[in-house]
């Protein structure tokens, strides 16, 4: 790794001000991904600031309206091994333990885990290949490259690379907030606004500025989310990404769908919601394969897969077909 | 903890002058110890070079072999993505300190009588990695092969599906893993 100073933050608004001052500067709290990108020189900041001992952020919390908070600090495990978590919002916690390995769940935080970046090789390619993420305007690798893990969805020229994250499809589902701190006061932003597409800047992952602060993430209470599945699909069985993830959660009465909530993984820059399914689907008898079938295909009209990636299309619909009934037998 | 750490980035950092070394106070195995060490060393690396504690080994040393697996705070972690100027006052735990009083680990012992490795040099992360296993599961933490998260978990549902999904983040190139298992199974008693 290249040399760099750390120094260690006690205070939240002396960190936001420091972070806001200086462009060399990041936040560390866990630390996965971001040693993993220095020691690849994809990420070369001079100074770090170690987040790990702000008071008050590590907190998980279920509120007595059924909602849930979890702080930026808490760690994957624990938000995992929660038991209200757990209960109210299962694919959370399945998501979770779906990501990384039990070491890693137990250094990586909730927020670092959503501002984790992408794992295209050509990123985090050691020999600096050419990548509109890593070094904007010197295209991108994956375009006619080897694509057989990038998006089929919401890619531009510049960039065609997914989000890694598995517990951003399970909140994309949920429609939480994310509370940011910045210089000029706290705000909140809806969750499938926090990712972004990659368009002609694609080196923007999501909409914080310099200064920002996550400091926890509020899932309202949610009538599907008792009955919420993770499904993740990859070459391996355990400890690897999604080549597609779904997130479904499902209210039904009587076997017949009252609303569900849909997110995809793996197939976009961002969790990716399936709007025009979950419309669809609406009103559909969960024993009804076809009819899901045909429901989900809606969300899939305006796919748009690479040279190496055609089979995301029909195993994502596959897959989500087999999650909204896994939720649902939840229901 | 050093000075120069708690008071933040002094005005050499920002002059990009030689980066300053970290001295970090930290007990290892219950001994109290002091390194100094520049702020990008690792966990992995200061446990090794400077201590000398060579039982924790590096593998890939990118976080995907979990051949570095020590304990901070009594949590399995990879020492290899963690830095260790960032380790003030924790008490970490590696393979050197499992034995107590001249007398193996129970999971050493299971290994051996098991058979669990070939060549060793996964070893002392699997076995790290695997007390914590036994210890997660008592603590009532589910896993990916859990059928349904919702319900409790206890010790007597870590199944060998469940071992081997635990046990995922270490890897063994001998492939010793069928024995890996049989020796957690045994060492959680059932």
């Amino acid at each position: 790794m290249h040399p760099f100073a750390l120094a260690r933050a006690d205070d939240a608004a002396k960190a936001i001000v420091a972070h806001s001052q200086d462009p060399h500067l990041a936040f560390i709290a866990g630390g996965t991904d971001l040693i993993g990108l220095m020691k690849d020189h994809a990420a070369r900041p001079e100074r770090l600031l170690d987040i790990n001992h702000l008071p008050g952020l590590a907190r998980i919390e279920a509120r007595p309206d059924g909602g849930l908070h979890i702080g930026a600090l808490a760690h994957m495990s624990d938000v995992a091994a929660d038991l209200e978590v757990r209960r109210r919002f299962p694919v959370i916690a399945e998501s979770l333990l779906f990501a990384a390995s039990g070491q890693l769940r137990n250094m990586a935080t909730i927020g670092g885990n959503i501002m984790q970046r992408t794992r295209c090789a050509y990123f985090r390619d050691e020999d600096d290949l050419p990548c509109n993420k890593r070094r904007p305007g010197s295209s991108c690798s994956a375009l006619h490259g080897v694509n057989r893990n990038h998006a089929i969805f919401g890619w531009s020229e510049a960039c065609v690379a997914t989000h890694p994250s598995d517990l951003a499809v399970a909140l994309a589902a949920l429609d939480p907030v994310v509370i940011v701190r910045g210089p000029t006061g706290q705000r909140s932003i809806p969750f499938t606004d926090f990712h972004r597409l990659p368009g002609s800047t694609p080196e923007r992952d999501n909409v914080l500025e310099r200064g920002d602060l996550i400091m926890a993430i509020d899932v309202p209470a949610r009538p599907e989310g008792r009955a919420s599945h993770y499904l993740k699909v990859r070459d391996r069985q355990s400890y690897e990404f999604a080549l597609v993830s779904v997130a479904a959660a499902v209210a039904a009465d009587g076997g017949r769908i009252e609303s569900v909530r849909l997110a995809m993984g793996g197939v976009a820059h961002k969790p990716w919601r399936l709007g025009a399914a979950e419309a669809a689907l609406r009103g559909a008898s969960l024993d009804d394969r076809d009819a899901l079938r045909v429901a989900i295909a809606t969300s899939f009209g305006d796919a748009r897969p690479l040279a190496h990636n055609a089979f995301k299309v029909e195993l994502a619909q596959r897959a989500a077909l087999r999650a909204v009934q896994t939720a649902g037998a939840r229901a | 903890m050093s000075e120069a750490y708690k008071r933040g980035f002094g005005e050499a950092a920002r002059d990009k002058s030689p980066v300053a070394t970290v001295t970090v106070a930290l007990t290892v195995n219950g001994k109290p110890q002091r390194v100094t060490v520049e702020p990008r060393m690792t966990l992995l690396d200061a446990l090794r070079e400077e201590l000398g504690l060579t039982g924790t080994k590096k593998g890939c040393d990118r976080g995907e072999c979990g051949a570095c697996t020590v304990h901070i705070e009594g949590r399995r972690v990879l020492s290899c993505m963690t830095l260790a100027a960032m380790q003030e006052g924790r008490r970490i735990t590696t393979i050197e300190g499992l034995e107590q009083n001249g007398k193996l680990h129970p999971l050493q012992e299971a290994f051996i009588a098991h058979d669990g490795f070939q060549c060793g040099f996964c070893t002392s992360g699997q076995i790290m990695s695997g007390v914590a296993v036994i210890e997660e599961a008592k603590a009532g933490w589910p896993s990916a092969a859990t059928a349904d998260v919702r319900s409790p978990f206890s010790l007597g549902d870590l199944s060998d599906a469940e071992i081997r999904e635990r046990m995922s983040g270490n890897l063994c190139r001998c492939a010793c893993y069928p024995n890996i298992v049989d020796a957690i199974a045994e060492a959680t008693g059932r």
